[in-house]
């Protein structure tokens, strides 16, 4: 307790990031640290994913040091740990969960494991002290691509999802097809710009009637057979062109489905979170479309889209208001489900 | 694998051919099998991957797995360890994951953008290269 205030420490493993967060009183948010924001010094420039599991080794004591740090408390006033255990990279995954029991087993603090993908949803209520559920979850990131019907707190149904690639993985393909480079989808965003989306017009890709589904692989291969044709018949290709035509196919199917699912299940809000939620195409289409329904449209700024602990924190919180704990027993579990 | 491959080429024509294919392999893996996909982006490496699910009987959506590396399946009549070290930058890192430890879990791993981690991967891998021709949908698929 810290000011009468409940504080839990979330940790975030489950991918590229060591990171932690703490919050207060569930939604106020005390530190954030994560791993690649802080390691920029290093020889790769920071930006080669923290893949290895002996990087999230190397840095988790450090980090939780940090964020306590950033904080301004000790470990001895934290009431709560929340520890992502799934879905992810089981090494990765591990090294947060273990990391959680030992401080819970060390300084007996009670334990909560998140679900990654609920944390995700969790980072708007840092954002938006006002949220409240229910709302459509729309959760787009370089590994996930979901429709989420969120009834409360901790009930999550999840609607539909990609059955190949995630969007933020198309973004970087094709950022490299096209020769942007990485990460694809700031690059392709910002490129997107200066080009006309009407230009290069790519498939939509809905799926059956009423599908809540996405697919987005074909979109790759759309942009390499464009390319090929182009060069096959010796006429520059306009990047800039490309990059808003490829955008707006991916951005116009992600808006559809999420308008559509708020009216159908009768949510006046939607709520965005993952990488993803940052492009700005994004956001300026669903809030026209979603404006013409009167949905309203959340979403976190940059830092609480991508990975972070905060988010755990967050929906550890909750959890942990409607009675959830966890043992020392808690696995990873790599393939967990919404 | 039940069969032992020669070095052999391919042509596959369709969708319907990149089946038949991934279903001749999964019918002839065994537990502790390696099939390595080579090929650039597009030339179908993950649908080979899917269909070889769909033909071990996994009821799950198989979508990529390049953002986590390593995807599992356990609803097929044997493990199924789906890998994408597209991320990745060599061998080794494949093995600071501990994904090595899938090749001797009892399933079959099947393992996209191989050429990147192929200092790490057992002998009797089984290497498999796709490759565009000129007609598009064409594929030719060298095993080796």
């Amino acid at each position: 307790m810290l000011n009468g205030k409940h504080i839990t420490l979330g940790i975030e493993t489950s991918c590229d990031e060591t990171a932690v967060g703490i919050v207060a009183d569930g939604r106020e948010m005390l530190a954030n640290v994560i791993s690649s924001q802080i390691d920029i010094h290093t020889e790769f420039g920071g930006v080669v994913p923290e893949i290895a599991s002996r990087r999230h080794l190397e840095n988790i004591n450090s980090v939780i040091d940090m964020a306590l740090d950033e904080a301004g408390i000790t470990i001895d006033e934290v009431d709560l740990i929340g520890v992502t255990y799934g879905p992810g990279l089981v090494g990765a995954l591990l090294i947060g969960v273990a990391a959680a029991k030992a401080i819970s087993f060390a300084k007996d603090i009670p334990l909560v494991g998140v679900n990654h993908m609920h944390g995700h949803i969790a980072a708007n209520y840092i954002e938006h002290p006002e949220l409240e559920p229910p709302f459509m979850g729309l959760v787009v990131s370089g590994g996930h691509t979901n429709i989420i019907n969120v009834k409360s707190y901790n009930t999550c149904e999840k609607l539909g999802s990609t059955r190949d690639d995630a969007a933020g993985e198309a973004f970087d393909k094709v950022a490299r097809v096209i020769g942007l480079g990485y990460p694809g989808g700031p690059k392709v965003d910002k490129a997107a710009k200066n080009g006309d989306k009407d230009a290069v017009v790519f498939k939509r890709v809905y799926l059956e009637q009423g599908s809540y589904d996405f697919s987005f692989s074909g979109l790759k291969t759309a942009a390499l057979n464009y390319i090929n044709t182009e060069r096959q018949a010796g006429r520059d290709i306009n990047v800039n062109d490309v990059a808003a035509g490829f955008q707006e196919a991916i951005v116009e199917v992600l808006v559809d489905k999420a308008v559509g699912a708020a009216l159908e299940f009768d949510q006046k809000r939607i709520v965005m979170a993952g990488g993803v939620a940052s492009n700005s195409r994004l956001r300026e289409l669903i809030s026209e479309r979603a404006g013409e329904h009167g949905i309203e449209i959340c979403a976190p700024s940059p830092v609480l889209c991508t990975d972070n602990g905060v988010m755990i924190a967050c929906s550890a919180y909750y959890a942990y208001q409607a009675g959830e704990r966890s043992g020392l027993d808690l696995d990873a579990d790599p393939s967990l489900e919404f | 694998m039940k069969t032992q491959f020669k070095e052999r080429k391919i042509n596959i024509e369709s969708e319907e051919g990149t089946e038949k294919f991934a279903n001749f392999l999964a019918e002839n893996a065994e537990p502790g099998d390696v099939i390595g996909l080579i090929g650039d982006l597009g030339t179908g490496k993950t649908a080979i991957a899917k269909y070889i699910a769909k033909a071990l009987g996994v009821t799950e959506t198989v979508s990529s797995p390049t953002f986590n590396i390593v995807k599992e399946y356990r609803s097929g009549r044997m493990p199924l360890y789906h890998f994408d070290v597209y991320r990745l930058p060599d061998g080794e890192s494949l093995l600071d994951i501990g994904g090595d430890e899938y090749f001797e879990a009892g399933g079959l791993c099947v393992i996209e953008w191989a050429d990147i981690v192929l200092s790490v991967l057992p002998e009797d891998t089984i290497l498999i290269k796709l490759e565009y021709t000129d007609k598009e949908g064409e594929r030719i698929i060298t095993i080796c």
